[in-house]
């Protein structure tokens, strides 16, 4: 299991240079110029060397090494200064003698100096993945809208799950009974009702009529009393019960085909014959072994709900990952729209590793190796 | 399916074939019945409707008309708001620059029903080739398989809101804005949307090239060709056509999601998605124009699904006959 683990690691490697060089190559074809919105009166000179300084005027084999770079070293590297305040990723240039005291001074004061045996070295930071649009460090930007995205999302999936599992178990314990049609109904909407649809839907009987939730999703609010929380809450349960609708239908569908798979087996016979209580039988030995292809369902899911709730960050104007990939997109802010896809692939990649060594370790009858 | 069980039915008299127990399966599954005859309803609805009501959806009034006529309600507003501004000229009331909505909502589907079949085509040709080659001759299995997982972890979304924007003025240059946007939205959604029948139809093919008919084919000297095209592809048909009902579900919903987002087509072309997302600024006033839309993309994605899964039923062998 540990050397399949460490296999699939080292084979997503290419994988996702490979995906990353796909998404690279298509935003290359992108007609948009950076450049377009800078003033007519700035001279082409000075327009040349914003260009050069965002790193354009290269060939693309080279601006895609920089950005491996930039993405793959330098950002864990600030990452890391970020935290432990480290200088990991700074450059250092020697200190030419010819500067003046007054110079070195302020380098000192600035703290941005250090002595090492060469002799005196000044540093400053290396240049990030920079977004086109806000001129400011991508994974910043991205560090901001993550909380807003987890918090919905992941509540969703969450609440979704809980619901899904007792639905999947009491429909596929009770196949075709009133309860398993109004289940298999139910999901069936899930799954073809777009959130668009029905997140409008909800938007205009919950908030618009009966004005119980807000329908936009405030992502300035602070968090501090009991008052703030429950608002917190009510604007989370809007865009929480669209995603959770479109989770529970798939996962309870695969929660009730993997228990009646299972309710068939030989060793769910052998289970009552022992005379177990059927609650046992059902909730111990049927659930466990169905939960096991449930359980990577779930995980495949993640990567997947994150693209999803683009649309249900739009609709509810939750400023999160996908609202921001959207406004970039119109915006022809290219290192942005590299950046969140490539992460989106890596969270795919991911849990589909993830799903697999969970297959693995749950399921004694699996091995990799 | 329909459409498959309706042509081979009368030469099939004699020899009374498959795909008429598959009919007769999927007779008795109430909900694709029912699927069925909604999907049916729609479909004529928005292509022979026009003939009937024959409002022109892009007509605009001269600016004195326009104001008089915009914005009427649906005609049932007036059962609980007497106030309400109808007329029986426009059933389901006007837009707010005086289109008829029921010609709108009517032109618009017919986009979203093409795209979402066009789509399905395209996809299932795509994802039977890739599964048939990749099953067939164990050399392009490989590649041809890796290539498929390489499409399932790339995040599909956001790449076809880019490429969306990428191809829009090329293809638009090419065929025309709106045939161009056509190509640009079908092709987008063709292309990634094939990876799970190709691994379905490689599985069943791999398992076919086991069988003695396969085997006794090959004895004779039969070709390639000729054993893709009349013995294994024949055999395939059952997970095609499931993963073809299902495909028009998922094109509908994708379309209607790049149109919602503002990546699909242009305002002066609606589709169903379109015309929700330019309602949804006015919603509070008029919720039947968010509402309208909304539903039938729904109602035709459950139809389709219903009838998807009823066909899934039929073609399985296990489940006939009981």
């Amino acid at each position: 299991m540990f050397t399949f683990t460490i296999r699939r690691l080292i084979l997503s490697i290419p994988t996702l240079l490979f995906i990353s060089l796909v998404i690279f190559l298509l935003l290359q074809l992108a007609p948009g110029d950076p450049m377009a919105q800078v003033p007519l009166t700035v001279p082409p000179e000075v327009k040349e060397k914003m260009r050069q300084a965002l790193g354009l005027g290269e060939p693309i084999y080279i601006q895609y090494l920089k950005w491996l770079k930039q993405f793959f070293w330098l950002e864990p590297l600030y990452l890391i200064d970020h935290y432990l305040g480290t200088r990991l990723s700074w450059e250092w240039t020697p200190v030419s003698p010819l500067e003046t005291a007054e110079q070195i001074a302020r380098w000192r004061a600035d703290g941005v100096l250090r002595e090492t045996t060469a002799g005196l070295e000044v540093g400053s930071e290396q240049l990030r993945v920079i977004s086109w649009q806000t001129r400011s460090p991508v994974m910043d930007i991205v560090a901001q809208r993550i909380p807003q995205t987890l918090w919905v999302v992941g509540v969703a999936y969450i609440v979704g799950i809980l619901i899904a599992l007792p639905i999947g178990i009491i429909s596929a314990y009770k196949q075709y009974s009133w309860f398993d049609n109004a289940g298999t109904l139910v999901t069936m909407i899930g799954f073809s009702v777009p959130p668009f649809f029905s997140g409008v839907l909800v938007i205009v009987i919950f908030s618009v009529q009966l004005g119980w939730f807000p329908s936009i999703y405030d992502t300035t609010l602070v968090v501090n009393d009991w008052a703030s929380f429950k608002k917190q809450l009510l604007q989370m349960f809007l865009p929480v019960m669209v995603l959770a609708l479109q989770i529970t239908s798939q996962i309870s569908r695969f929660m009730r085909a993997s228990m009646l798979d299972n309710l068939n087996q030989d060793y769910v016979r052998t289970a009552r014959a022992k005379g177990l209580r059927e609650r046992t039988v059902v909730m111990l030995h049927v659930l466990r072994n169905s939960m096991i292809p449930v359980i990577t369902v779930i995980a495949l899911g993640i990567p997947s709900i994150f693209g999803g709730a683009i649309i249900t960050e739009q609709v509810f104007k939750v400023n999160g990952i996908g609202q921001l990939l959207i406004t970039a997109i119109q915006a022809n802010d290219l290192p942005m729209v590299q950046t969140l896809t490539f992460i989106f692939a890596v969270l795919i990649v991911l849990f589909n590793l993830i799903a697999d060594v969970l297959y693995g370790v749950l399921d004694p009858r699996i091995r990799y190796d | 399916m329909t459409e498959a069980s309706q042509q081979t039915a009368p030469d099939a008299q004699a020899t009374r074939n498959q795909w008429w127990d598959v009919w007769d399966q999927f007779k008795t599954h109430s909900g694709a019945m029912v699927g069925l005859v909604v999907f049916l309803i729609i479909v004529f609805g928005v292509f022979i409707g026009p003939f009937i009501w024959t409002a022109d959806p892009q007509a605009i009034p001269s600016v004195v008309d326009m104001i008089k006529t915009r914005d009427f309600r649906p005609i049932y507003t007036a059962l609980w708001d007497p106030s309400a501004k109808v007329s029986w000229a426009n059933p389901l009331g006007t837009d707010n620059l005086a289109r008829d909505n029921l010609a709108r909502l009517m032109s618009g589907g017919r986009v979203s029903i093409a795209v979402g079949l066009t789509a399905m085509v395209l996809s299932i040709v795509l994802g039977s080739l890739i599964g048939v080659l990749a099953g067939y001759f164990k050399r392009m299995d490989g590649p041809l398989m890796r290539l498929t997982d390489l499409f399932l972890a790339l995040p599909l979304l956001p790449l076809i809101l880019v490429a969306s924007l990428l191809f829009r003025e090329p293809l638009a240059n090419m065929f025309g804005t709106e045939g161009g946007i056509f190509v640009l939205i079908v092709s987008l959604i063709g292309i990634t949307s094939w990876m799970q029948t190709a691994r379905i139809v490689r599985g069943d093919v791999l398992a076919l090239k086991e069988r003695e008919f396969v085997l006794a084919a090959r004895s004779i000297g039969t070709s390639d060709r000729n054993m893709i095209t009349r013995h294994v592809l024949p055999n395939v048909m059952s997970p095609i056509m499931v993963s073809a009902t299902l495909g028009i579900a998922s094109a509908i919903i994708t379309e209607s999601a790049l149109s919602f987002l503002g990546f699909g087509f242009p305002p002066d072309f609606p589709t169903w998605g379109r015309l929700l997302n330019d309602s949804v600024d006015r919603m509070v006033s008029y919720p039947e124009r968010v509402i309208w839309p909304g539903t039938l993309i729904s109602l035709t994605v459950l139809s389709v699904n219903y009838m998807g899964d009823g066909l899934r039923d039929a073609l399985d062998p296990r489940i006939r006959g009981r």
